[in-house]
């Protein structure tokens, strides 16, 4: 079984390398400030004893304030795991740092989380729409999307979806 | 890290952006009643012939494979041992939609896939037949509403039978497939207006002497 590491440990020690960089942690995952997402991001992967070099998948949630992006990081040579969070509260125009140039794993993830969410990876060398074509109108995973037409949106109420962390 | 792509397919991107469009555009007006067959097509035009050659048509119905959902597992079964469509001459799903007269519709029909599916059905050769199987297929079925799926395939291409069911059972296919065959039996093969068409084609060659 992979061990999950410890996100309150890991947090003291990011922060000390890295300043204000972890904003929250819990024993099952840390909230990283989006500013300073790549740099912990390639502490993560460079650091020896760490080693997180494989990506298993990312995630993005819009909820009520803010969008998140949930990152699993795996070390498939130490068998552990981390759950790596960050958030971004310009809905309007969110933007966040890509890490396909640290995992090439990330590149059609972000694509589709740019595609269904409409946040935008700074630095992703081929942000395109992936499922959907090009053209489409805005992101249909948005919980205000609504169809072209459509009056109401068919989401449930905003106050029904609470973040767990 | 610079990645570099020796190609950038936004263009292409782009351009099925617009197809997708199109057809989603045409699709919107009210579907057409469905004509009913005229009795001068049936009846004074070369009765017998027709009347032998679909018959001898409805033994062979060859499906091309076109499975899109859990459907296609159903149609799978259909066609192996145990339903067994060998039975009816179906068992031969082609990959090649030259070489089709049929193609089950099994599953759901997104937008992204619905340049393919007409033209799959573009590349079959006359005469072909399409059956919708499964609510996805007859009328988009949970997603209907969704932001990706086609509600409905006769917003695509026409449909002769519905085969209703989520998914359908072999033994329902099987039954729609069977209604398929009595309706390619008794159906009239050359329709008129496409012998006007032929005529007029062929018509320079003959020196516009064909009447």
């Amino acid at each position: 079984m992979t061990e999950a590491f410890s996100g309150q440990d890991l947090a003291q020690k990011i922060n000390q390398i890295l300043p204000d960089s972890v904003v929250e942690s819990a024993p099952q995952a840390i909230v990283v400030k989006k500013e300073s997402l790549f740099d912990v991001m390639r502490f993560l992967q460079e650091t020896p004893e760490l080693d997180f070099n494989y990506l298993t998948n990312i995630t993005g949630i819009d909820y009520p304030e803010y969008l998140e992006l949930i990152y699993q990081l795996v070390s498939l040579r130490h068998n552990h795991s981390l759950v790596v969070k960050t958030r971004c509260y310009e809905k309007e125009k969110p933007v966040v740092p890509s890490v396909v140039s640290l995992w090439q794993g990330a590149n059609l993830q972000e694509r589709e989380i740019y595609d269904l969410l409409g946040i935008e990876f700074e630095g992703h060398p081929d942000l395109r729409r992936l499922l959907l074509w090009e053209g489409f109108p805005g992101h249909p995973l948005r919980k205000d999307w609504k169809a072209p037409g459509e009056e109401e949106t068919t989401a449930f109420p905003r106050e029904e979806t609470q973040p767990c962390l | 890290m610079e990645i570099t792509r020796p190609y950038s397919s936004l263009e292409l991107d782009r351009e099925e952006g617009e197809v997708i469009e199109g057809l989603k555009k045409a699709s919107q007006a009210p579907l057409p009643e469905p004509e009913l067959p005229q009795r001068m097509e049936k009846n004074v035009l070369v009765t017998s012939l027709d009347r032998f050659i679909s018959w001898s048509r409805h033994f062979s119905v060859w499906p091309v494979t076109f499975g899109l959902a859990c459907c296609a597992i159903e149609m799978i079964c259909t066609s192996a041992s145990r339903w067994d469509i060998a039975r009816f001459g179906m068992e031969v799903f082609r990959a090649s939609p030259r070489q089709a007269d049929l193609m089950i519709v099994a599953g759901t029909l997104t937008w992204k896939m619905a340049p393919a599916l007409k033209r799959v059905y573009d590349q079959m050769p006359e005469p072909k037949w399409v059956v919708a199987m499964g609510s996805c297929a007859i009328s988009g079925g949970t997603f209907a509403d969704s932001y990706s799926v086609v509600p409905g395939v006769n917003r695509i291409v026409p449909v002769d039978i519905y085969v209703p069911g989520c998914p359908p059972r072999p033994e329902a296919l099987l039954y729609g497939l069977l209604m398929l065959r009595d309706k390619v039996k008794s159906e009239a093969p050359i329709k008129l207006p496409k012998i006007e068409l032929l005529l007029k084609l062929v018509s320079p060659a003959l020196g516009g002497k064909h009447r």
